[in-house]
């Protein structure tokens, strides 16, 4: 599903080269289920930028769903997010005045396709939030407001969900509420998920855990749930 | 993204920022309220010069003697040359040589001091034969017009514009009452109904005299002159027939071969039409250009908001980017939010516009004057809604471009 090959990302700070990535070889399987861990520092949100193709590589090869989007432009690489990728953010990223079925809705919109409403309502039914179709983003709780994200993340279908941080402005309920229904996601629909987190509690409800630490991978450990 | 997508998200930003977005709107409006106003002021101006002139009768020609050349070949100015004779008018008027023509008269103008009792008043006195009510498109509304005997004779009678007697009798009868025109004693046997019409002067300031009395008593020294011919076409539709067999007489008449050498000159009323609607359009243009200024600064304010719009909306942008929008896309949806809200303030300026150009005539000081009645014509409301729409358009490509480039992961860091 995801190939990372000698994945390096040199940022230019003025005339310093800050090296964030220095060469990451990672491979993520078709319905895993993986939390990248690693201090603030690490590498591991330019990594998450990096797979969730808002940036891209300084060198190496990238394959997402035998894609090779290293070498992608902007409008190219949209599309791939669009298709492809399920954005779940820490602070929610819920587009304000909006209904949560239009914020569901919002995807669909971009990639130009039909039946959007049913999708989108479908969406919501499976992270269990269709009572709250037409509120907006202000009248829901943090939790439920991260359910509007996921099903946001889900209603196009993606090859990969990349939660960054999902329960970083969560109470510690709905926080675990959020990563069961993430491990429900992983285990009956085999949904590929990307968890980037620095809390072992949640990395916990990941069948795989992959450490990084200056830029490179130091772990790379499976467990079972 | 569809239309009705981007129309929604364009809606949900501007009601975001209420207050801000209806005073850009405001911009607009009152921009697009000027146009509509200006043009409709200009429109209004050229529907009044056309009726005047049209009132003075659209078939109508006149004939002036042209520049008189010196022996040196010198040019002496519009009218100077006294070429134009009472056998002229005859023949003009003889049906075999022009059969498009109703009648012909000859005009002698002359000014004066006209007393009657202790009023008195100036008006140009006019010397002319039996057909000036046909030939001018005047009626009698009280006494008569003076006769072919009066002409012959040199009756010392006058037919006055209401305006004249306005002015001299206030409530008496006219009719039958003495006028003194420089001194010389004049019968009033007639008075023309009003015409109307202002501005070009009005046509209803005229006293008009026998020719053969005005110089025998009013012309002085200066001798049978005849100022003009006034000729009427049978219908407007020939006056350029009409026009050449004119030429023809009079070119024969004076015996002059090259009608470039010509010593007189023709004049339609459609000339005169057609210059007063240049007039007309220039003014029209250039009302239409001050108030197109406004919108400029309408078109600023759009920019302005646009561009707060998007620094307040940098992670709005940034999620839109994260799952899926292209730069098109936002592009499209800023530069259709900036086209709703000129669009809208077009809008709603055509409508003030037009409320306050249908309000106008009632008001007692637009009322009262000469100032032309506003007329809102199709095709200037059209061109200022697409106006307001292309000022959105262009003043919210730089707003929307910024937006469109926005970095997707710098956007979504943005507090």
């Amino acid at each position: 599903m995801i190939t990372l090959e000698g994945i390096t990302k040199t940022y230019r700070m003025g005339r310093v080269e800050v090296p964030a990535l220095q060469g990451i070889d990672l491979h993520v399987g078709r319905g895993d289920f993986v939390a990248i861990m690693g201090a603030s520092g690490s590498g591991k949100s330019t990594l998450m930028n990096i797979i969730g193709c808002l940036d891209v590589p300084t060198s190496g090869r990238y394959l997402l769903d035998g894609t090779d989007v290293a070498r992608l432009n902007d409008d190219e690489l949209a599309r791939i997010r669009n298709r492809k990728i399920g954005f779940v953010f820490q602070s929610f990223n819920l587009i304000p005045r909006t209904s949560a079925l239009h914020n569901v809705e919002m995807p669909l919109v971009y990639a130009g396709e039909g039946g959007r409403t049913a999708r989108a309502r479908e969406a919501l039914v499976a992270v269990g939030l269709a009572d709250r179709a037409h509120h907006q983003p202000t009248e829901l709780s943090g939790g439920q407001q991260q359910r509007a994200a996921i099903a946001r993340a889900l209603v196009t279908n993606p090859a990969i969900l990349l939660a960054d941080e999902p329960t970083g402005n969560l109470d510690s309920g709905s926080s675990l509420e959020i990563m069961k229904l993430l491990a429900t996601l992983n285990a009956e629909q085999g949904r590929t998920v990307v968890l980037i987190t620095h809390e072992q509690d949640i990395a916990r409800f990941a069948t795989r855990v992959v450490e990084l630490r200056d830029g490179r991978i130091v772990r790379d450990q499976r467990s079972d749930p | 993204m569809n239309l009705f997508e981007a129309l929604r998200i364009a809606g949900n930003g501007l009601l975001a920022n209420r207050l801000p977005s209806s005073l850009t709107m405001l911009g607009i409006l009152i921009g697009v309220t000027a146009v509509i106003l200006l043009v409709a002021v200009g429109n209004g101006a050229s529907v009044q010069i056309n009726n005047q002139v049209q009132s003075l009768g659209a078939n109508v020609i006149y004939i002036y003697p042209s520049n008189a050349r010196g022996s040196g070949g010198v040019s002496q100015g519009f009218g100077t040359a006294q070429t134009l004779t009472q056998t002229d008018v005859d023949a003009i008027n003889n049906r075999q040589q022009a059969p498009d023509i109703v009648a012909a008269i000859p005009i002698a103008q002359s000014g004066g001091q006209i007393t009657y009792a202790n009023q008195n008043y100036f008006a140009p006195t006019t010397g002319t034969t039996t057909a000036f009510p046909t030939v001018r498109n005047y009626q009698i509304a009280e006494g008569t017009f003076f006769t072919d005997d009066d002409v012959a004779a040199r009756h010392r009678v006058v037919v006055l514009g209401q305006t004249v007697v306005d002015n001299l009798f206030g409530s008496t009868d006219p009719i039958g009452q003495t006028i003194k025109i420089s001194k010389q004693s004049f019968r009033v046997v007639g008075v023309f109904a009003t015409k109307g019409g202002t501005g070009l002067g009005s046509q209803d300031n005229v006293v008009v005299a026998p020719i053969t009395t005005v110089w025998a008593y009013l012309t002085g020294e200066r001798g049978k002159v005849i100022s003009q011919i006034v000729a009427s076409a049978s219908s407007p539709s020939v006056v350029t027939q009409a026009e050449t067999e004119i030429t023809t007489i009079l070119l024969q008449r004076h015996q002059i071969s090259d009608a470039t050498q010509a010593d007189f000159q023709l004049q339609s009323q459609q000339d005169i039409l057609n210059q007063a609607n240049s007039i007309a359009t220039a003014l029209t243009l250039v009302l239409g250009a001050i108030a197109g200024i406004s919108l400029v600064v309408g078109g600023i304010g759009i920019m302005n908001i646009m561009l707060v719009t998007v620094t307040e909306r940098t992670r709005e942008i940034g999620i839109r980017k994260a799952i899926g929008a292209r730069r098109r896309d936002i592009l499209i949806q800023f530069l259709i939010e900036a086209m709703v809200l000129s669009g809208l303030g077009g809008a709603l300026g055509i409508a003030v516009g037009a409320l306050l150009a249908r309000e106008a005539p009632n008001i007692p000081a637009i009322a009262s004057s000469s100032f032309p009645t506003p007329v809102v014509s199709a095709p200037s409301v059209v061109l200022a809604f697409c106006v307001s729409v292309a000022i959105g358009l262009f003043f919210g490509i730089y707003p929307a471009n910024r937006a469109a480039r926005l970095h997707p992961i710098e956007a979504l860091r943005y507090e």
